[in-house]
């Protein structure tokens, strides 16, 4: 049978541009591990956010001036007068804190399940620049509006490059292209935040997932599923990412997008969070607010810069923070990927330092006071003990054995039947029968639930019996 | 054709040479890459100086100007002032001024040329925020220790009346100050030195 014309043409395309080949490599072949949970969805929620922030953004410059006089009016501008103008920016600026929120999880899936380990060091180097990246871009980003907070946070993050020896003071001059914040700073951000970075972070996402589709995803697990594969040269436990992960994102996209509409619908400034109350006020060169923070993203590291009672120590003490987690691939040494497997020791620390990573980011949304100041300094020696001391901890830590295979998890429905049976014989416990003397008058009010009180016997052995729990979890 | 095979020697040599080329050319188009990026003529010649009239400023009041845009503070201190700043020496990070910025004239013990006239730059040597003007002595919010001065509430740094950075905050030296000097009993011109006119 001769080939249709249709089929021609594709092959005709194909020959010279091999779009299948491309596909099959990347979705529908490439195999994923088939245990992905929960922690797995931020990547490709990071990707989506990414083509939002890109998409607003470029609508946002149609109607913006990168100009001091003008900026400031111009952003009003597109969120009174340009029609759906205030939807698109608040995309744009709800979309960058979704985008850390996002990342950070998406880091944090890392630290869980050892997704920075050989053989993926490069993987993890590659979206650490990326993480670097998107805080420069968010950073010259949030000068553009030329608000208050836009012009102080920005005066503060230039002045952090003064404290380097030698040449500090010429650095900091070159980057803001005049001797205080001005014109010439808001011009050259612009160029920065809507080409340059943007250039570098679509180029540095690339790379991530290059790296990623050659060595394969890791999984809770921790283990590789390309150790055992079928006769067809397939992980056995792998599963090709199209359909089954794409169909499985896109429930994960609901989900975001619910939550995403919900801040642009009803808190597009999330109680100063998101867009902080000091910048829907001008510009103004002599006078900074009385409290300043930066946005919340970067207030754990704020924190930190703050915590130091020494201008070149501290901006050492914030870069470093930052460093630190570019070399996790090496710092940790146990063998063991996931957490599922390791040891207590692990469990602890890395417990510790999410409380302290939350604690500093709190923090620095706070005004400075000696208590808050020593708090500061505590959870910044804990943020930098995690990691520093890893090689040591990490050494002696007791693992347990792995699987050689991916482990079956009990599904959701399951997990919630055996819940929904523990439930009567748990209300049995914390509560004991009344007394038959405690009459209750109103028909309403009798029934075998109303019988009861509370039994501070049952409840303390149930708080106990999770505390135990808890503590067997960590070791 | 010869039938030697490859001369790999001159083919290294080709390219060494070329790449050594191409890196002096890339070197040579990154300075003005990266020069067109410091200030422009325009910027630097828009730091003239300014006129300020210091003869309705009330007592312990403090005035604001622009000079090169930055905040620049005129204050007038009291005798009381002036006699709390000698008691402070010991909690000072650099009390007699000798690692900060300031003229010649404005070295001395309350860094000013006239010990009443105080004039600064008003921005925290540590990273450029504009502290606030704290006058009164022990608020509750800065506590018991706090006899006036200026408060950062960015980082949390401290200096005295005479800008005098204190100890154990991140502000490395006292604020600067900037050259002036007086052109009648009222009038200050900021951004002209004092020193140059006299010599």
């Amino acid at each position: 049978m001769k080939p249709s014309r249709l089929a021609e043409c594709g092959n005709w395309v194909l020959n010279r541009f091999p779009v299948t080949k491309f596909w099959n490599d990347h979705m529908a072949q490439y195999y994923a591990p088939k245990n992905f949970n929960i922690w797995y969805f931020f990547g490709s929620l990071a990707l989506l956010v990414l083509v939002n922030q890109i998409l607003t953004g470029i609508l946002l410059t149609m109607n913006y001036k990168p100009d001091a006089k003008l900026a400031f009016d111009s952003v009003e501008y597109i969120m009174r007068d340009v029609p759906w103008g205030w939807l698109v920016r608040y995309m744009h600026s709800t979309g960058a804190s979704a985008f850390f929120i996002v990342i950070y999880l998406h880091m944090f899936r890392a630290l869980l399940y050892g997704s920075f380990k050989h053989p993926r060091e490069l993987i993890w180097i590659f979206g650490m620049l990326l993480f670097v990246a998107l805080m420069a871009e968010a950073f010259m980003g949030y000068l553009l509006p030329w608000g208050q907070m836009s012009f102080w946070g920005a005066q503060v993050i230039i002045s952090l490059f003064s404290a380097i020896p030698v040449i500090g003071d010429d650095l900091s001059l070159w980057i803001r292209g005049d001797y205080v914040i001005a014109d010439a700073t808001l011009n050259r951000f612009f160029a920065f935040h809507v080409i340059a970075v943007p250039l570098v972070l679509v180029m540095l996402v690339f790379m991530h997932l290059v790296a990623l589709h050659e060595v394969g995803s890791n999984n809770p697990d921790g283990i590789e599923i390309k150790e055992s594969k079928d006769p067809w040269g397939h992980p056995v436990d792998g599963i090709p990412f199209h359909p089954y992960y794409t169909i499985k994102d896109l429930v994960g996209v609901g989900v975001f997008l619910l939550f995403f509409a919900t801040v642009i619908f009803y808190m597009p400034e999330m109680g100063g969070y998101f867009l902080e109350h000091a910048n829907f006020i001008p510009a103004d060169p002599m006078k900074t607010p009385e409290h300043i923070a930066p946005v919340w993203y970067f207030t754990p590291f704020y924190s930190i810069l703050r915590a130091i009672p020494d201008k070149f120590a501290g901006v050492i003490g914030m870069g470093g923070s930052i460093v630190v987690l570019f070399l996790m691939p090496w710092l940790d040494r146990c063998k063991v990927k996931s957490i599922r497997y390791r040891g207590g020791i692990f469990k602890k620390a890395l417990f510790l330092f999410v409380i302290s990573f939350l604690a500093l980011g709190y923090l620095g949304t706070q005004p400075v006071t000696p208590i808050a100041t020593t708090m500061a300094r505590l959870f910044t020696t804990i943020y930098f003990g995690f990691f520093l001391l890893m090689p040591i901890y990490t050494r002696w830590e007791k693992t347990k054995p792995v699987p050689r295979r991916l482990t079956k998890v009990k599904s959701f429905e399951d997990q919630l039947h055996e819940i929904e049976e523990q439930i009567p014989a748990f209300i049995e416990e914390i509560t004991e029968v009344k007394p038959a003397s405690t009459e209750i008058g109103h028909p309403a009010f009798k029934g075998a639930f109303f019988n009861r009180r509370p039994n501070p016997k049952g409840i303390a052995h149930v708080l106990s019996r999770v505390a135990t729990k808890l503590k067997r979890s960590l070791d | 054709m010869n039938n030697k095979g490859v001369d790999k020697s001159k083919r290294q040599f080709l390219t060494s040479a070329l790449t050594v080329v191409g890196a002096v050319g890339s070197g040579y188009l990154a300075v003005p890459f990266l020069a067109q990026m410091q200030p422009s003529v325009k910027a630097m010649a828009a730091g003239a100086p300014v006129e300020v009239d210091i003869s309705k400023i009330e007592d312990g009041q403090l005035i604001r100007v622009a000079w090169r845009g930055k905040p620049v503070w005129v204050l007038n201190r009291q005798p009381e002032v002036l006699a709390t700043l000698k008691t402070l020496d010991s909690e000072l990070r650099d009390p007699s001024s000798n690692e900060s910025i300031q003229p010649p004239s404005s070295k001395n013990a309350v860094r000013s040329q006239r010990p009443e006239i105080f004039v600064a730059v008003g921005l925290c040597t540590h990273l450029g925020c504009s502290p606030t003007f704290r006058p009164e002595i022990a608020p509750v919010d800065l506590g018991e220790k706090w006899q006036g001065g200026f408060f950062c509430p960015c980082h949390g740094s401290w200096f005295d009346l005479a800008g005098r950075v204190y100890r154990g905050v991140p502000a490395p030296t006292n604020l600067e100050i900037p050259p002036y000097r007086y052109i009648s009993d009222t009038r200050v011109i900021i951004g002209e030195s004092s020193e140059e006119k006299s010599a």
